[in-house]
């Protein structure tokens, strides 16, 4: 079994109205995915798509009302080991002023690890070292609110990677940051899987940030519409835009080149191998 | 300008107050408020008196700030001085219609006036000295026999703890409504006061609302990072006690006996 996996996991909001004129609509429908450890995996797909719920299932924020979702081969749905789950997936929410709980950056990192009734000298150990590793050490004695959208998410990640989580999965982490916070925390986040070997889920609609991810899955009304290597899911242009979503600008412009006429071996999906791609269609 | 209040005045400095634990500092300024009003006589007063001026001295805190919180306190004092001034037994010194002005009335307002400006200094002592989180800190600490009484020590403690955190993005959130509102044609600046007190509906309402969504927001991500309430937690920040917090308890122990010793003696 893999570190994540849903089997059929289907969800809907239950609200009594719904029920009686028997229109519930299903936010999840029937969604089998899997995520191995050490993978890098982005979740794509537009808003209300059900990526959101999606994560938050992954940490027993939301429950199944279908299916199964297994964390490490625990069943989510068993609330006496409902805290194993999140110990072992942190999840880091869209908007970082309403993540953090205390006013010194520090001590909001230990937020976590204090909840988990960590040794104070353990606690004081693996902050230092969460603050680090996504390189806001030097803050540790500010206070959130004097800090840029980009550091405040920094810190936010870090507060879960105090708990020493083996997956983190990020909620539109970077949706109400701007461009130099979101490369911040996509850096920051790529480096977390690379070095230490983390698993990290991230759910986006920026189609620019699932470049460098290890595979993709693509949501659209509830269900996987697709999934693979980024090469893979961004080559199927015509079907995603088909559903409304987007592909990297050098995806869109090479797709467009080869529809008057210009052959691609493959469509790009960052700027340098565009070039490379151009010179070689073009010289 | 909304974004310049500062919380509870902390003025970081590296004095020895500042580093004093602060349970102990809490402790203290609670007995040493005790202790200014156990003065019955000059002797004493003057023993407090010195202990106040010397933490003023060694706060490394500016005097000016200690001015400014005695500023608005400035008409009570005086009021309290001046209507002690008239309720005094004995042999009347002054007399005029009915007010009469005796000894024990001018001993009594004097002592009330400097009592109420020693309060006011000490107290702005714990607060200048110390962080919020410190004190709040502090206090959970101390609340904690409380606990015994079923009083939910942890979740105030942490309602304040929230609470000194989301002051400063609320009032940026204040800042930013208002400057929505009157880029939609509110004014706020003219008329009367019930007309002004209206103008704040439209800035409170979407606060409000905002306050609660982030309230629903920040709840889930202190679930997501496993909090419980207070069983089972522990603290990275320990407080520990130091020979400097022993020598500030032998000192108020050494002004309490001598105040004491006044009392009786002199």
């Amino acid at each position: 079994m893999d570190f994540i996996e849903t089997r059929n996991l289907t969800f809907f909001y239950e609200s009594e109205e719904d029920e009686q004129q028997n229109n519930v609509r299903n936010v999840l429908d029937s969604v089998s995915i899997s995520v191995k450890q050490g993978e890098f995996l982005a979740v794509i797909g537009h808003n209300g798509s059900g990526k959101s719920t999606l994560s938050k299932h992954m940490n027993a924020i939301l429950l199944p009302t279908g299916g199964k979702m297994y964390v490490d081969g625990i069943d989510t749905s068993d609330e006496s080991r409902i805290y194993d789950v999140r110990r072992k997936v942190g999840l880091v929410l869209q908007n970082p002023d309403n993540q953090l709980v205390a006013s010194i950056v520090e001590e909001d990192v230990a937020f976590g690890p204090e909840n988990l009734g960590v040794e104070p000298e353990e606690i004081r150990r693996r902050v230092d070292s969460a603050l680090k590793a996504v390189d806001m050490y030097e803050y540790r004695l500010h206070a959130p609110h004097k800090l840029s959208g980009g550091q405040k998410q920094r810190v936010a990640i870090a507060g879960i990677l105090a708990m020493e989580p083996d997956c983190i999965v990020l909620d539109e982490p970077t949706a109400m940051l701007d461009p130099k916070g979101r490369e911040e925390v996509i850096t920051a986040i790529t480096r977390l899987n690379k070095e230490q070997g983390i698993t990290v889920v991230l759910i986006t609609h920026n189609m620019e940030e699932t470049v460098g991810c290890d595979r993709i899955i693509v949501i659209d009304d509830g269900k996987v519409l697709t999934e693979g290597t980024p090469h893979r899911v961004f080559s199927q242009v015509d079907r995603l835009r088909r559903h409304h979503l987007d592909v990297p600008q050098s995806t869109e412009l090479c797709s467009r080149l080869s529809a008057i006429g210009l052959n691609f071996s493959n469509l790009p999906l960052s700027t340098e191998e565009c070039v490379e791609e151009l010179l070689e269609v073009l010289g | 300008m909304i974004g310049d209040i500062t919380l509870g005045q902390y003025y970081p400095a590296k004095g020895i107050l500042h580093r004093l634990d602060p349970r102990i500092k809490v402790l203290l300024l609670m007995a040493s408020i005790v202790l200014i009003f156990c003065t019955f006589n000059f002797y004493a007063l003057g023993i407090v008196t010195a202990l106040v001026i010397a933490s003023v001295i060694m706060s490394k805190v500016p005097l000016k700030l200690y001015l400014k919180s005695m500023k608005a306190i400035i008409f009570v004092i005086l009021l309290t001085a001046v209507l002690n001034l008239f309720y005094g037994a004995g042999e009347p010194i002054f007399e005029w219609w009915v007010f009469r002005i005796t000894r024990a009335g001018i001993h009594n307002s004097i002592f009330i006036a400097v009592r109420i400006v020693l309060l006011v200094m000490l107290s702005s002592t714990l607060t200048f000295t110390t962080s919020p989180t410190d004190l709040t800190d502090a206090l959970e600490r101390l609340m904690k026999p409380l606990g015994i009484f079923k009083i939910k020590t942890h979740e105030i403690a942490m309602m304040m703890t929230i609470a000194l955190r989301f002051v400063p993005t609320l009032l940026e959130e204040t800042d930013k409504i208002m400057s929505a509102q009157k880029a939609r044609g509110a004014d706020m600046e003219s008329g009367n006061i019930l007309k002004r007190i209206k103008a704040l509906i439209p800035i409170l309402i979407p606060l409000f609302v905002s306050a609660f969504r982030r309230a629903y927001e920040l709840a889930m991500a202190m679930e997501c990072r496993c909090y419980q309430g207070g069983s089972g937690r522990t603290r990275m920040k320990q407080l520990h006690m130091g020979a400097r917090d022993a020598v500030a308890i032998i000192i108020i122990a050494l002004v309490t006996a001598g105040v004491v010793l006044c009392n009786i003696f002199l």
